[in-house]
C-alpha cells in the first residue's frame, strides 16, 4: 500500500509582472485504494497543482512538500516521477509527429518497468486494452496524438494508465469535450484500473457528471489555490444543486 | 527557342527596370547566355546567405571541366543512357538557368545523362542514378534529363556521393498524367561544394512528388523551380537536411503556379548541431492571372539542436488572382518543443531518449511522406548517427 502526501504546498508562475502565487497551501493525502475529486471553478488552481505534481518547468514549488511512499518527489525529475509510479493524464496531450503510438507505448512502458516488456504478452495488453477503450487498430501505427480528435486523446491517455499501471494518477478534466458514450468507455477504464484497490487516483473535474461514472471516496472543493471544503461524494450532489457561488463569493 | 521560355516569361535580356513591364511582374531573369549573368558577389538578393569564398569559383570563372563518375541501378523497361551535349532531351523542360552558375553548367556540361520511363509503363523498381565526385579541387558541370513518358509511373533516386565542385542542371519533364517520384540525395564528402539547379515541369493531370535531402558537403546550394505545362498538375516538394557545424546547406525554392487547378504542397525540415552550421530555405511561390482555383501550401521547420547554429527561412507567396482555392506558409525555427519533451518524459522517458525520439519523429514525419521504402531506413540511419554527433556535442557542453 502506498501513499501520497501533499503538504502546504505553495506553487508560482512567472508573468511578465513578476511570480504570480497560484497554489496557496494545498493540503492532502492520497491512499491506494482511494479516489479524490478535485471540484473547483475555472481559474483555482486545479491544473496547477496537477501540473506541478507533474514536475512540469512552468510552474515554481516556494515551499511544501509532496511526499510518495516517504520519498521526496519534488526533487525528482519529470521522468523519475512518472517512474516512481506517478502518472498525469493531460487536459491537452501533446502532438508528437512522427513518433507512432505503439513505440511510444513501448519506449514508456520499457522505461517505467526498466526491462523491455515480453512482445507476445505485450502486444495481446495492447490490443486488449485498445479494445476495452473501443481503440482501432489502425490507432497504432498513427503518431503521438497528432491529429487525434479530443475523443481520441482523452482515450489515449487512459489507454496509457491501464498499460502503464501506476501507483497514483491524476486524471485533469479527462472528462471535459467527451460526448456521453467517450465518457462512459473513458469512466470504464478508470474503474479497471483501480478495481484491485491497489491504486489511488486524483480526479480533477470541473463538472460533476463524470462522478456518475466515478465513485470517489472524497471530494474536495478547490477555490483560490488551495482547498476551501472537503467532505464525502454528498459534496459533489452539493455542488450539482448549487455550483460554486458560495465559494467564489465568499473568496473574491 | 525563346517561346520555350514563356513559363520563365523572361528570354535573354538584362536585369533593367524596363523587364518586368515588358514580361510577368512576377517573372525571374533567366539566361543561357553566360555572360547575360553577371559574377554574383554576395550582396545581391538571391546570394546574400551564400558564403561566396566557399565557391571554389563555381559562379565566377572557375573552369568547369571535370565531371562526375554515374553509375546506374535501373529496371531494364527505363532507358538511361548518356549522351552529347547537342541532345534534344536537353531543354524540354522548358528551363532557362537562372543564375550564372547554373547558365555555366549547361555551357560546359560536355555529356547529358538521359532518364527515360517509357509511356504507360509502371515500373515498381526505383532508378538509383549514383553520381560520384572525384575531387573538390577540379570544377565539374553535370546534366541530367529524366523524362516520365505520359501515364508512366516510377520512382528516380539520384544521389552524389564522393568529393566535388559541381555546378550541374537537373530537368524532370512529367508527361502527361504520370505518377513520377524524385528523390536527390546529397551524400556528399566533407569537402565538396554543390551548386545545382532542378527544373520540374509537371504535365497535364501529372502527380510528382520531389524531394532534396541533404547530408553531406561543405556547401550545397540546390535551386528548385517548378511550373506547370497544363492545368491539373500536382507536385509535392519536401526536404530534409541536418546540417553539422560548419556545414551550408541552402535550398531555394520558385513554384510557378501558370496554369489552372494546379496544386503545390512544399514541406521543408531540417535540424542544425554544431558552431557555423547554417540553414538557408527561400520559398517563393508565385500564381499567377491564369492561375485559377490553384492550391498552395509551403512550410518550413527547423530545428535548432546546439548554439552556434544559424537558420534563415524566408517564405514569400506573390499572387495575381484571388480566384484560388487555398494558399499559405508557415515558417518556424526554434529549438525543442518543452512541450513534447514533457510529454515524454511524464511517461517515465528519460531527457536524452525523449530528445532522440523528438527528433527521429521530426524526420521520420517527412521521411514517410517522401515514401520510398527503398531509402527510408538508410535515410534514418543517417538520421541516428547525425544524432550521435548531437550527444557528442552535448557531452562536451558545446
Amino acid at each position: 500500500m502506498s501513499n501520497l502526501e501533499i503538504r502546504d504546498l505553495h506553487v508560482s508562475v512567472e508573468t511578465e509582472a513578476g511570480p504570480k502565487e497560484i497554489l496557496r497551501g494545498v493540503d492532502l493525502t492520497i491512499e491506494s485504494g482511494q479516489t479524490h475529486a478535485i471540484m473547483g471553478p475555472n481559474g483555482s488552481g486545479k491544473s496547477t497543482l496537477a501540473y506541478s505534481l507533474a514536475g512540469h518547468p512552468k510552474y515554481t514549488v516556494t515551499s511544501g512538500s509532496v511526499r510518495l511512499d516517504g520519498e521526496d518527489v519534488l526533487d525528482m525529475t519529470v521522468d523519475e516521477r512518472a517512474r516512481a509510479g506517478l502518472f498525469l493524464a493531460m487536459q491537452y496531450p501533446v502532438e508528437v509527429p512522427g513518433v507512432s503510438v505503439s513505440n511510444f507505448l513501448r519506449t514508456a512502458k520499457t522505461a517505467i518497468d526498466g526491462e523491455a516488456p515480453k512482445l507476445r504478452t505485450w502486444v495481446k495488453d495492447v490490443k486488449e486494452s485498445m479494445q476495452n477503450l473501443a481503440i482501432d487498430d489502425a490507432f497504432a501505427e498513427r503518431d503521438l496524438n497528432t491529429g487525434f480528435s479530443g475523443g481520441e486523446k482523452k482515450r489515449h491517455e487512459i489507454l496509457q494508465l491501464e498499460l502503464l499501471q501506476p501507483k497514483f494518477a491524476v486524471l485533469d478534466e479527462t472528462d471535459s469535450g467527451l460526448d456521453i458514450d467517450a465518457l462512459r468507455i473513458v469512466s470504464d477504464g478508470v474503474n479497471r484500473f483501480t478495481a484491485n484497490g491497489d491504486k489511488g487516483v486524483l480526479l480533477i473535474t470541473h463538472y460533476t457528471r463524470i462522478l456518475r461514472y466515478i465513485k470517489p471516496d472524497f471530494v474536495h472543493v478547490f477555490v483560490g489555490g488551495k482547498i476551501a471544503e472537503e467532505g464525502g461524494p454528498e459534496l459533489a450532489d452539493k455542488l450539482e444543486e448549487q455550483g460554486y457561488v458560495d465559494y467564489v463569493g465568499a473568496s473574491a | 527557342m525563346s517561346i520555350d521560355t514563356a513559363q520563365h516569361g523572361l528570354v535573354e535580356h538584362s536585369h533593367g527596370a524596363g523587364a518586368e513591364a515588358a514580361e510577368g511582374a512576377l517573372d525571374r531573369f533567366a539566361s543561357f547566355d553566360v555572360d547575360a549573368h553577371e559574377v554574383p558577389r554576395g550582396r545581391e538578393e538571391e546570394w546574400r546567405f551564400t558564403p561566396m569564398s566557399r565557391l571554389r569559383g563555381l559562379h565566377d570563372d572557375t573552369p568547369l571541366d571535370g565531371s562526375v563518375d554515374v553509375s546506374v541501378d535501373a529496371d531494364p523497361k527505363v532507358a538511361v543512357t548518356t549522351v552529347g551535349a547537342d541532345d534534344p532531351r536537353r531543354g524540354t523542360s522548358t528551363y532557362v538557368p537562372v543564375d550564372r552558375p547554373s547558365a555555366r553548367a549547361w555551357a560546359s556540361a560536355e555529356k547529358v545523362v538521359a532518364v527515360d520511363v517509357p509511356a504507360d509503363t509502371v515500373v515498381d523498381q526505383p532508378t538509383v542514378l549514383t553520381l560520384t565526385g572525384r575531387s573538390a579541387e577540379q570544377g565539374a558541370a553535370g546534366h541530367v534529363v529524366v523524362t516520365a513518358g505520359r501515364h508512366s509511373k516510377s520512382v528516380l533516386i539520384l544521389e552524389y556521393l564522393g568529393s566535388a565542385a559541381l555546378a550541374d542542371n537537373v530537368e524532370v519533364v512529367v508527361g502527361d498524367g504520370a505518377e513520377l517520384v524524385v528523390v536527390t540525395v546529397h551524400d556528399w564528402d566533407d569537402d565538396a561544394v554543390h551548386l545545382s539547379h532542378q527544373h520540374v515541369h509537371v504535365g497535364r493531370d501529372a502527380t510528382v512528388r520531389h524531394a532534396v535531402i541533404s547530408f553531406g558537403g561543405d556547401l550545397v546550394r540546390t535551386g528548385t523551380t517548378l511550373d506547370y505545362a497544363g492545368p491539373g498538375g500536382d507536385a509535392t516538394l519536401l526536404g530534409l537536411y541536418y546540417v553539422d557545424a560548419g556545414q551550408h546547406i541552402e535550398n531555394r525554392l520558385v513554384v510557378d503556379h501558370n496554369t489552372p487547378n494546379s496544386r503545390s504542397d512544399v514541406e521543408y525540415k531540417g535540424a542544425l548541431q554544431g558552431k557555423g552550421a547554417h540553414a538557408v530555405w527561400i520559398g517563393d511561390v508565385l500564381i499567377r492571372k491564369q492561375a485559377l482555383g490553384i492550391n498552395t501550401y509551403e512550410l518550413n521547420r527547423n530545428l535548432v539542436l546546439t548554439d552556434g547554429a544559424r537558420a534563415d527561412s524566408v517564405p514569400n507567396l506573390e499572387i495575381e488572382t484571388g480566384e484560388i482555392e487555398g494558399a499559405g506558409h508557415a515558417s518556424a525555427t526554434g529549438r525543442f518543443d518543452d512541450e513534447q519533451l514533457f510529454y515524454l518524459q511524464a511517461r517515465g522517458i528519460p531527457p536524452e531518449l525523449a530528445r532522440k525520439l523528438v527528433v527521429r519523429g521530426f524526420f521520420a514525419s517527412l521521411i514517410n511522406r517522401v515514401g520510398v521504402p527503398a531509402i527510408s531506413e538508410r535515410l534514418m540511419a543517417t538520421v541516428e548517427r547525425e544524432l550521435a554527433v548531437a550527444e557528442e556535442l552535448a557531452a562536451q557542453g558545446a
